[in-house]
């Protein structure tokens, strides 16, 4: 286990105020808001103060971006925000900046800034401060339409992120899951999209039947899933902007697991058609499938490598489910996991440093991870029923789903396992949560 | 509705003894529970009450010793075929022992009526992922496939379809549920 420390500071987001858009596919279809408790930080945690930005006018009421900007920092699990209450000041620019102030609080970097209303859109400018050295080390102005200042914000935070760690941030990016409300005794299941923070979800599909593993393609514009509308398992591709979709794969027995190539032109999925479940290659234009394992066991779960030219997946050709690497289509399969019994759905780094998969210990179900490089394995999560584990595209915080009282709750972790967020949707069951790729 | 209906086979399994070490679901299933249409089977021995009215003009000293022996195994054919969910332990898709009777029965009443049409729904209990979970659960419903074309059913007659763990028969986080949840159920058509 990694050594992790429970933060007694239990921190809860302000509700956040205020309409926000929602676009529903499905008429009538209310999706369920997710909302961030923090309940674990990181003891490496850096201190970091996030000014309230000052209005020059026209700027809509409701949700403020260093609000914003702080709850994307506090949820990386690498920053540990100062509560405006305890502000000494209120500057929003540098000149108004009494360093020695943010030093006594114990503060390592400032954010102030100010924005403006032009027209329909609205521009932060806004400068990150280095307290110790007492420098600038972030000076931007960026805009965006009225309608879109949460974009803004994320935007603001990816920055902010990028000039402290040197690792771009990743709260642009969207969350794709799927929840299940049973509340009126028939179950609906709606596959949703929203920010990295829960906020501005949307239904893309509803259904009374179950779908699952969501997946991105490469430029963040469409996702692949299995539906079961149809009575049995099927694989969609689903334009997000259009909403059109396509039933790209629907042969006899399982149609499941899909994962994109990195170039968006191939899928892996999972079909059964020959006899038990076998690994494919699906070319999306021409549908021509080539087969990429063949056992007798159950070979599953299959996703591209770093690389793009291996693959990791789960097979129990060993007895119970472990996970196995390619390192080209045709490469013999080589184990890597041999922690316990049950390993299975692989997600490895865009890096090639780690895999993350799903690890059963001591009768509970975890999210551990392998370094590739000497094999060593580490335990992630203290939760005990955790599925579905998806890394941000930054390789720096992973999404999960875990039970909590009985339902089912997404948990965003730092992928070292420092520190733990769960976002409880407000109604129902939230599953399969999809981190999306850096979206083009 | 339908928990009812899985919860009566579940029930009918037990009686049978055909699951063990279950003892503590008992609670959780009174017999209030199990719905009128499950009288046709005595719910201590399994064995059946028909009779009376359907037969009431017949007297058992009418029909010869065979005769007797026939009607009786017939109709406990008959009840056999009342139990259509099946176990298993967690990560297997083998068919438990006391299983095969019951699924001998249901093999030899597809291999006499052709047209009869069945499907084989798998499933999985929660624990563990889903993609793994569907494999698992399409492994136990091919598993029961292969048992009953071997006894006599035609592979025309059976469909097998997946559900994983998404359609558990009971809720719950706890061995009891999960138990219920590992199973294949044969739908008729």
């Amino acid at each position: 286990m990694t050594h992790r420390t429970k933060n007694t500071h239990t921190h809860r987001v302000l509700a956040l105020v205020g309409s926000l858009l929602i676009w529903a596919l499905g008429a009538g279809s209310a999706s369920a808001e997710l909302t961030i408790r923090i309940t674990e930080g990181a003891d490496s945690a850096i201190p970091v103060a996030i000014v309230p930005f000052a209005e020059n006018g026209g700027i809509p009421a409701g949700d403020k971006i260093s609000n914003i900007v702080q709850d994307d920092l506090a949820m990386s699990g690498e920053f540990r925000t100062l509560p405006p209450e305890k502000m000494l000041s209120l500057p929003s620019q540098r000149s108004e900046v009494y360093f020695r102030d943010w030093r006594l609080l114990g503060q390592r970097y400032v954010l102030v800034g100010q924005m403006t209303r032009n027209g329909d859109r609205v521009e932060a400018r806004y400068e990150l401060l280095d307290v110790n050295r007492e420098e600038r080390i972030l000076g931007e102005s960026a805009s965006a339409s009225v309608s879109n200042m949460r974009t803004l914000a994320h935007h603001i935070s990816d920055k902010v992120y990028e000039a402290i760690t040197g690792v771009p941030g990743a709260f642009s990016t969207k969350l794709a899951y799927v929840t299940l409300d049973s509340a009126n005794g028939e179950p609906r299941y709606r596959l949703q999209v929203s920010d990295v923070d829960g906020k501005r979800a949307s239904v893309r599909l509803e259904s009374g039947e179950p779908i699952l593993s969501p997946a991105w393609s490469p430029d963040g514009r469409k996702l692949a899933y299995v539906s079961f509308e149809t009575g049995k398992p099927a694989v969609y591709i689903h334009e997000l902007d259009s909403g059109n979709r396509t039933k790209i794969a629907d042969f006899r027995g399982l149609n499941s697991a899909p994962a994109w190539s990195r170039d968006g032109r191939s899928l892996l999925m999972t079909l059964s058609k020959d006899g038990n479940a076998e690994i494919y290659r699906m070319d999306i234009q021409s549908r021509n499938l080539k087969r990429l394992t063949n056992h007798w066991s159950i070979d599953t779960e299959g996703v591209w490598d770093h690389t793009g030219e291996g693959i990791f997946f789960t097979s129990d050709r060993s007895g119970g489910p472990q996970i196995y690497h390619k390192s080209s289509e045709a490469a013999e399969p080589r184990r890597i996991t041999f922690g316990s019994r049950y390993n299975a759905r692989p997600r490895p780094d865009s890096r090639g440093d780690y895999v993350y998969y799903v690890h059963q210990r001591n009768g509970g179900f975890h999210i551990a991870r392998t370094d590739l490089s000497n094999g060593e394995e580490t335990v992630l999560t203290r939760t005990a029923s955790d599925e579905s584990p998806s890394l941000a595209p930054n390789g720096r915080m992973l999404i999960y789903a875990t039970k909590h009282s009985g339902t089912s709750v997404l948990t965003v972790i730092s992928a070292d396992g420092g520190a733990a967020y769960s976002l409880p949707a407000s109604e129902g069951d939230v599953r399969e949560p999809a981190w999306s790729p850096v979206i083009r | 509705m339908k928990l009812s209906v899985h919860q009566k086979a579940f029930a009918m399994v037990l009686s049978l003894g055909l699951v063990a070490g279950c003892s503590s679901t008992g609670d959780t299933m009174g017999e209030d529970q199990y719905g009128s249409d499950v009288s046709a089977v005595d719910q201590d021995g399994g064995s059946t009450v028909y009779g009376g009215s359907e037969d009431g003009g017949v007297s058992a000293s009418d029909l010869t010793d065979e005769e007797l022996r026939a009607r009786e195994e017939r109709a406990e054919m008959e009840a056999m075929r009342n139990i259509t969910t099946f176990y298993f332990d967690f990560d297997t898709a083998e068919i438990k022992a006391e299983a095969r009777e019951v699924l001998v029965a249901h093999a030899r009443f597809l291999e006499n009526n052709p047209g009869q049409q069945v499907r084989l729904e798998g499933h999985a209990d929660e624990r563990g992922t889903k993609e793994y979970n569907l494999a698992l659960g399409e492994r136990r419903a091919n598993a029961v496939e292969r048992f009953l074309i071997v006894n006599g059913a035609s592979r025309g007659q059976l469909e097998t379809v997946s559900y994983g763990e998404e359609k558990p028969a009971v809720m719950g986080s706890n061995e009891s549920a999960w138990a219920q949840n590992r199973r294949v159920e044969l739908v008729f058509e």
